[in-house]
C-alpha cells in the first residue's frame, strides 16, 4: 500500500517547540486519514531547526464505499417534508426512494445513498491544508507581502516549501497538488543551510531521509541526541574528563543544529573560584554549552563542550576560538557579580524588600520575611531546632534574591544565599538552611533533615498557604499560578520523613491569628477548607506511595487534620488499619461493621429517620443487646481515650474486641422486629457499632 | 574628423585596507551601508534624538506601521544609562551603536540577505557557526512585538532578527522585517578585540590609528557618573510629565477633518515627546528614582502615548491613510 511523505520547511523553528510539533503534525494527520476512513499501518514525525517531516505507511488508495439507509418521512407525508428529504439524501424525485412496510406506524420512505469513496490522494489534498491552516504552534507569526491580507496563512516562522508525495513503493510516487497562501507543494527540498543549499527532488520516505543525511541533514532527532552525547562523552573521556550530563540541554542543542559537530573548548581555570553552580549556569544557559567535571575532584574542570551546526572549513578551530571567547567575556562577568555580591552581607540587603511587593493583597517581601520568621521560631521546638539559628536562618533565607548572580540566574536561588552566609561566617546549619527551605521542590526532590532546615522550610511553606486561603487565592482546577499544592505536598513530605508531630491546624490557626490576624483575621471555616485540601494532597501522596486508597479515604473521613491529629498519625493509622483487616479479627469486624452500617443505610432510607440516639436499656430483650451495648460503649471510649495519645496499635485493639459481641448480636438477634419501638432501639444499636468504630476509621469505606 | 572620446574601461575598486571592516569599526559601518544600499534601501542618518535603540527611530516605529512599502538602514546611537560603567567594563557601553534594516515588507529571502551581508563584513558561513535561535522581541513602552531569533557567530549574540507583528498596540499589515546588528559586539568580533576600547576606529596604523577608547572613553566615564549620581532627579520627574503633556497636547492639537477625511497633521512632533519620555524614563531608572510599582506604571504610560502617535500616523500620508 502507498506511503505518503509531508515535510513543511521553513525557517528556524524554536528548539523547545519542535518534539511537541512533530508529535502533533502525526497526531493531526493521521487522526484525519482515519475520520476519512483511511486506515493506516504505521505514522511516524521528525522534526530540525528548518522542517517538519512525517511519514504515514500503509495507507489505503482509495477510502471504502460507503452505502448507507437514510430513513424518511412517512407515505403521504406533507409537500415540505418529502422535499427536506430529497434534499438531504440527494435525490432528484421521490420514485428514487423505496418504501418500507411498517404496519404498526404506517409505510415510510427510504433512500439507499452510495458515497463511493475517493481515491487517498484526493482526500490528503484537503486535508493537509487544513492541518497546515489549523496548526497548534504555541505562537505563531504572519510575514511577507501577503501579511497585510486578512486569513493570510501563519506558521511558526515563514514557511517555504512543501513536501508531498503519495505512492506506492513499486511505482514514482504522485505529488499531493496543493497550494496554501502561495506555496505549491510539490517534491523538491533543500538540505544544510550552508554545507547543501541546492534544492533537490526526493520520491518517498526512504530515499528522502538517505538524501537529507547525504545533504548533511541528521532527520531524526534522537539520533542527533544520540550522537551529541556519544561525541561529548568521548571528547571529555579522551582528556580525563566526564561529562556533566544535562537532559534537557541535550534536547535543545539537538533542536538548533541539523547536522551536529561536537566540539571542545577552554576556558581559565582561575574562573572556578566561581562557584560550580555559576558557572555551569553561566556556560548553559547563555551559551547553551555542556561543562565537564574532574572525576577525581568531583569539581569542574576548565572546559566546556559546544554543539556546532558545521563542519567548518577549518576543523572547526575559529569556531572553538569564537566560543571561547564569548565564555571567558560571560565568565568574567559572572566573576564581577559574585565579587560584587561578596561585598554586601546578606542582612544589609534586608532593608529593600520594604520596596519589593510579594503581592499585591500579601503586601512586600519584607512582611513576608517576617512571617517566616516568626513562624519558624514557633516551629523550631516542634522539630528540635535551635531556635536562634531557625530565626537566623529565616531572617536570612530570602536575602540573597537582590544578588546579582540570582539577578542573572534565578535558578541559583538559595545555592547562592548558602555560599554567601557560609562566606561571612554564618553557622551551617544557617546556611544550609537558606538554600534547603525551598525544597522539596517536586515529588522526587530531596527532604531536608536538618531541624533549622526543616523548621524554615515549613514555615516558608506553611505561611505561603495560610497567607493565599486568606485572601481566597487557594488554587482552582489547573491553575496554581503560586504552585501551592507542590508547597502543601513538601510541608506532607516534611513532617512525614522527618516523622514530626505537628498539628497542621494548630500551627495554621496559630499562624493566621498571632502572624496574620492583623491583617485577616482568621476565620475558622477557612482554616478547615485549607485542612481538606491538606487531605487531599496526603490522599494523593499516600496513593503514590501505594498505600490503599480506601484505608486512606476510611481514615480520614473518621478523624480529620481539622481535628488536629497529626500527618504522621493519619499515615499510622491507615498502615494499622491495614494490618488489623489482614487478620481473622479485622476481617470479621469489618464484615459485621459492614452489615450493620448497610442494614442502617437501608432502614434510614425507608423511614427517612436518622438513628443517632443512644439505644434505651429498658427496651433490651435478650442478652445479646445488653453484651453488645455494653461492648460498644468501652470500646468506644477506649479507643477515643487511645487515639488522643495518638496509639493507634491499642484503639484498633479496643475495637477489635467488638468482634465476638457483634458476630452474636447477628447471629441471635433479629433487627426488623413488628414492635416498632423495639425495631428502632435495635437499629440504635447498631449505629452504636457504626459510631465506636468511626472513632477509628469509617469502614463502610473500606472496599472488599 | 573628430575622434570619439575613449572609455576607459573602469577597473573595480578594491577597498583599501583601512576601510576593511576587519581594521576600522568605521569601515564596518560603511560596509553595512553599502551593502544595503546596494539592495535597494535608503541609508538614512541617526535621528537626532537621544533613544534606547534603533527601533525607536520614526524610521522603524511608525514606517513599520501602515501599508506602504519601506525599506531603509541607519546607524543609530542607543542610550541604555543603567549599562554605564565608568568606562571599566570592556563589554558595557551606556552608549552604543546599533546598525538598523527595517524592509517592509518582509522579502521573502531576508535570512539569505541578512547572511550575506555578514560575508560583506568578513564572517564566512562556511568558517563560522551560524545559527538562528530563538528570541521573541517585546517592547513593553512601545507596546511592539515580534517573533524571530538573535543571531549567533560562533556562541555570540550578533544582531537581532525581528518580523514585527504588532507595533504602538496596532497590527503590522503588512509585516516588516527588522534586523539589528551591534556594531561594537560585531566589530570586536571582526578585528578580534577582547575591549571595545581597543577597536580600531579608523583602520590606521601606529600613531595614525584612532581606538574607538580615544573616541568615547571619557564619555563613558562622564555619563556614567550622570546617569548614577548626578542626573537631576527632580528635573527629570518634570521632564518626564512635560513630554508626556505636550505629547498629548500635539496630538490633540493635531487631528482635522471628521469621518473618512480625518487624518492628523502632527505624529511626529508629537512621537519625539514620546521618545522623550522613554528616555528621561530610562535615566530616572538608572538613578534608582523609581520604585517598582511606579516603573511599572511609567511603561505603561509611555506605552499609551506611543500607542496614541501609532493611531495618528495611521491617518498621515506616511501612514498609508489618506489613500
Amino acid at each position: 500500500m502507498p506511503d505518503l511523505l509531508l515535510e513543511l520547511f521553513s525557517e528556524e523553528i524554536p528548539a523547545r517547540m519542535q518534539a511537541r510539533a512533530a508529535d502533533d503534525l502525526r497526531r493531526l494527520v493521521t487522526e484525519r486519514l482515519v475520520e476519512a476512513g483511511l486506515v493506516y499501518e504505521g505514522a511516524k514525525a521528525f522534526a530540525t531547526p528548518r522542517r517538519l517531516a512525517l511519514v504515514v505507511h500503509g495507507v489505503p488508495v482509495r477510502q471504502p464505499d460507503l452505502r448507507e439507509e437514510k430513513k424518511g418521512p412517512r407515505v403521504g407525508a406533507p409537500d415540505g417534508a418529502i422535499q427536506g428529504f430529497l434534499k438531504a439524501a440527494g435525490l432528484a424525485s421521490i420514485t428514487e426512494a423505496s418504501v418500507q412496510k411498517d404496519p404498526r406506524k404506517g409505510d415510510f420512505y427510504v433512500a439507499l445513498i452510495e458515497k463511493p469513496g475517493q481515491p487517498a490522494n484526493e482526500v490528503l489534498r484537503a486535508l493537509l491544508p487544513l492541518v497546515v491552516r489549523t496548526f497548534p504552534w504555541p505562537k505563531s507569526m504572519r510575514w511577507g507581502e501577503r501579511s497585510a491580507r486578512p486569513g493570510a496563512l501563519s506558521w511558526v516562522r515563514p514557511l517555504h516549501g512543501i513536501v508531498a508525495t503519495f505512492g506506492p513503493e513499486t511505482e514514482e510516487p504522485d505529488i499531493v497538488e496543493f497550494t496554501l497562501d502561495g506555496i505549491a507543494s510539490g517534491n523538491t527540498t533543500r538540505g544544510h543551510r550552508f554545507l547543501a543549499p541546492a534544492p533537490f527532488t526526493v520520491r518517498r520516505f526512504e530515499d528522502y531521509a538517505a538524501k537529507l543525511e547525504k545533504a548533511k541533514v541528521v532527520l531524526d532527532p534522537e539520533r542527533r541526541r544520540d550522537m551529541i552525547l556519544a561525541d561529548a562523552r568521548n571528547l571529555a573521556f579522551a582528556q580525563g574528563f566526564e561529562l556533566v550530563e544535562d537532559a534537557p540541554l541535550l534536547e535543545e542543542v539537538a533542536g538548533l543544529v541539523e547536522w551536529p559537530v561536537t566540539l571542545m573548548g577552554a576556558f581559565d581555570a582561575a574562573f572556578l573560584k566561581i562557584p560550580d553552580a555559576v558557572v555551569r549556569a553561566t556556560i548553559r544557559n547563555n551559551q547553551k554549552c555542556f561543562v565537564l567535571r574532574d572525576p577525581a575532584t568531583k569539581r569542574l574542570a576548565p572546559r566546556f563542550i559546544l554543539v556546532a551546526n558545521t563542519e567548518a572549513a577549518d576543523g572547526g578551530a575559529a569556531i572553538v576560538a569564537g566560543n571561547e571567547r564569548v565564555i571567558r567575556a560571560r565568565l568574567a562577568d559572572a566573576a564581577f557579580f559574585y565579587e560584587t555580591d561578596l561585598k554586601t552581607k546578606l542582612e544589609d540587603r534586608l532593608p529593600n524588600f520594604a520596596q519589593i511587593i510579594f503581592h499585591e493583597k500579601l503586601g512586600t517581601q519584607a512582611q513576608r520575611i517576617e512571617r517566616i520568621e516568626r513562624l519558624s521560631v514557633e516551629l523550631a521546638p516542634v522539630v528540635g531546632a535551635d531556635q536562634v539559628q531557625a530565626q537566623r536562618a529565616a531572617r536570612l533565607c530570602k536575602a540573597d534574591l537582590t544578588c546579582e548572580v540570582v539577578g542573572e540566574f534565578p535558578e541559583t536561588q538559595g545555592l547562592m544565599g548558602r555560599h554567601y552566609a557560609r562566606a561571612q561566617g554564618e553557622a551551617e546549619a544557617v546556611a544550609r538552611a537558606i538554600e534547603d527551605h525551598y525544597k522539596p521542590q517536586g515529588p522526587n526532590d530531596l527532604v531536608p533533615t536538618d531541624p533549622v532546615s526543616v523548621a524554615v522550610a515549613l514555615a516558608d511553606k506553611i505561611d505561603m498557604l495560610v497567607s493565599f486561603w486568606a485572601i481566597d487565592g487557594k488554587p482552582t482546577g489547573s491553575k496554581d499560578p503560586y504552585a501551592l499544592r507542590r508547597a502543601a505536598l513538601g510541608i506532607i513530605r516534611l513532617a512525614l520523613v522527618n516523622r514530626i508531630p505537628l498539628s497542621l491546624h494548630a500551627v495554621a490557626a496559630w499562624h493566621w491569628e498571632n502572624v496574620l490576624g492583623q491583617q485577616f483575621p482568621a476565620v475558622a471555616e477557612k482554616i478547615d477548607n485549607l485542612m481538606e485540601f491538606f487531605e487531599d494532597r496526603l490522599a494523593v501522596q499516600l496513593r503514590d506511595q501505594k498505600a490503599r486508597h480506601d484505608l486512606v479515604a476510611a481514615v480520614l473521613s473518621a478523624r480529620s487534620l481539622g481535628e488536629g491529629h497529626t500527618l504522621i498519625s493519619i499515615v499510622d493509622r491507615v498502615e494499622a488499619l491495614g494490618k488489623f483487616l489482614d487478620s481473622d479479627d479485622g476481617r470479621n469486624l469489618l464484615a459485621g461493621v459492614k452489615r450493620a452500617a448497610n442494614i442502617l443505610r437501608i432502614e434510614e432510607k425507608k423511614d427517612k429517620a436518622i438513628y443517632s440516639s443512644a439505644p434505651d436499656p429498658a427496651l433490651y430483650r435478650q442478652a445479646e443487646e445488653e453484651d453488645l451495648a455494653a461492648a460498644t460503649e468501652i470500646a468506644r471510649d477506649a479507643a477515643r481515650a487511645a487515639v488522643a495519645t495518638e496509639d493507634f496499635a491499642a484503639a484498633i485493639a479496643a475495637i477489635a474486641k467488638l468482634r465476638p459481641h457483634v458476630d452474636a448480636f447477628f447471629d441471635k438477634v433479629t433487627v426488623n422486629v413488628d414492635d416498632g419501638a423495639l425495631r428502632a432501639n435495635r437499629l440504635a444499636l447498631l449505629n452504636a457499632i457504626r459510631d465506636a468504630t468511626r472513632v477509628v476509621a469509617d469502614f463502610s469505606l473500606v472496599g472488599g | 574628423m573628430s575622434t570619439a572620446p575613449q572609455i576607459v574601461p573602469m577597473k573595480a575598486v578594491e577597498t583599501p585596507v583601512h576601510l576593511r571592516p576587519q581594521r576600522s569599526f568605521q569601515g564596518l559601518i560603511l560596509a553595512l551601508q553599502s551593502y544595503w544600499a546596494d539592495h535597494g534601501c535608503v541609508i538614512l542618518q541617526p535621528y537626532d534624538m537621544e533613544v534606547g535603540a534603533g527601533t525607536f527611530h520614526p524610521a522603524t516605529t511608525l514606517r513599520a506601521l501602515g501599508p506602504n512599502r519601506w525599506n531603509a538602514a541607519y546607524v543609530q546611537p542607543s542610550r541604555r544609562p543603567k549599562d554605564g560603567r565608568y568606562g571599566k567594563n570592556p563589554n558595557r557601553l551606556q552608549h552604543y551603536y546599533q546598525f538598523q534594516v527595517i524592509l517592509k515588507p518582509s522579502p521573502p529571502q531576508l535570512q539569505d540577505l541578512y547572511l550575506k551581508s555578514l560575508f560583506a563584513i568578513g564572517i564566512d558561513p562556511l568558517l563560522h557557526d551560524i545559527r538562528f535561535v530563538e528570541d521573541d522581541w517585546e517592547s513593553p513602552t512601545l507596546g511592539a512585538w515580534g517573533l524571530g531569533w538573535e543571531c549567533w557567530c560562533d556562541g555570540m549574540e550578533v544582531s537581532q532578527f525581528t518580523y514585527f507583528q504588532q507595533v504602538a498596540g496596532f497590527e503590522c499589515a503588512p509585516v516588516a522585517g527588522e534586523l539589528t546588528y551591534g556594531l561594537e559586539r560585531l566589530a570586536m568580533y571582526v578585528q578580534g578585540v577582547e575591549n571595545v576600547y581597543d577597536l580600531n576606529f579608523n583602520g590606521r596604523d601606529g600613531d595614525d590609528t584612532v581606538t574607538y577608547g580615544d573616541v568615547f572613553r571619557q564619555a563613558e566615564e562622564e555619563y556614567s557618573r550622570h546617569n548614577f549620581e548626578h542626573a537631576d532627579i527632580v528635573m527629570l520627574f518634570e521632564q518626564f510629565r512635560m513630554a508626556e503633556a505636550a505629547c498629548r497636547k500635539y496630538l490633540a492639537a493635531g487631528w482635522d477633518g471628521a469621518g473618512s477625511a480625518r487624518r492628523h497633521l502632527m505624529a511626529q512632533p508629537a512621537y519625539d515627546q514620546c521618545i522623550k519620555a522613554s528616555h528621561v524614563f530610562n535615566l530616572l531608572d538608572a538613578r534608582g528614582a523609581i520604585s517598582v510599582t511606579e516603573r511599572q506604571s511609567h511603561i505603561l504610560r509611555v506605552r499609551e502615548l506611543a500607542k496614541a502617535c501609532g493611531e495618528a500616523w495611521l491617518k498621515t500620508d506616511g501612514g498609508g491613510g489618506l489613500r
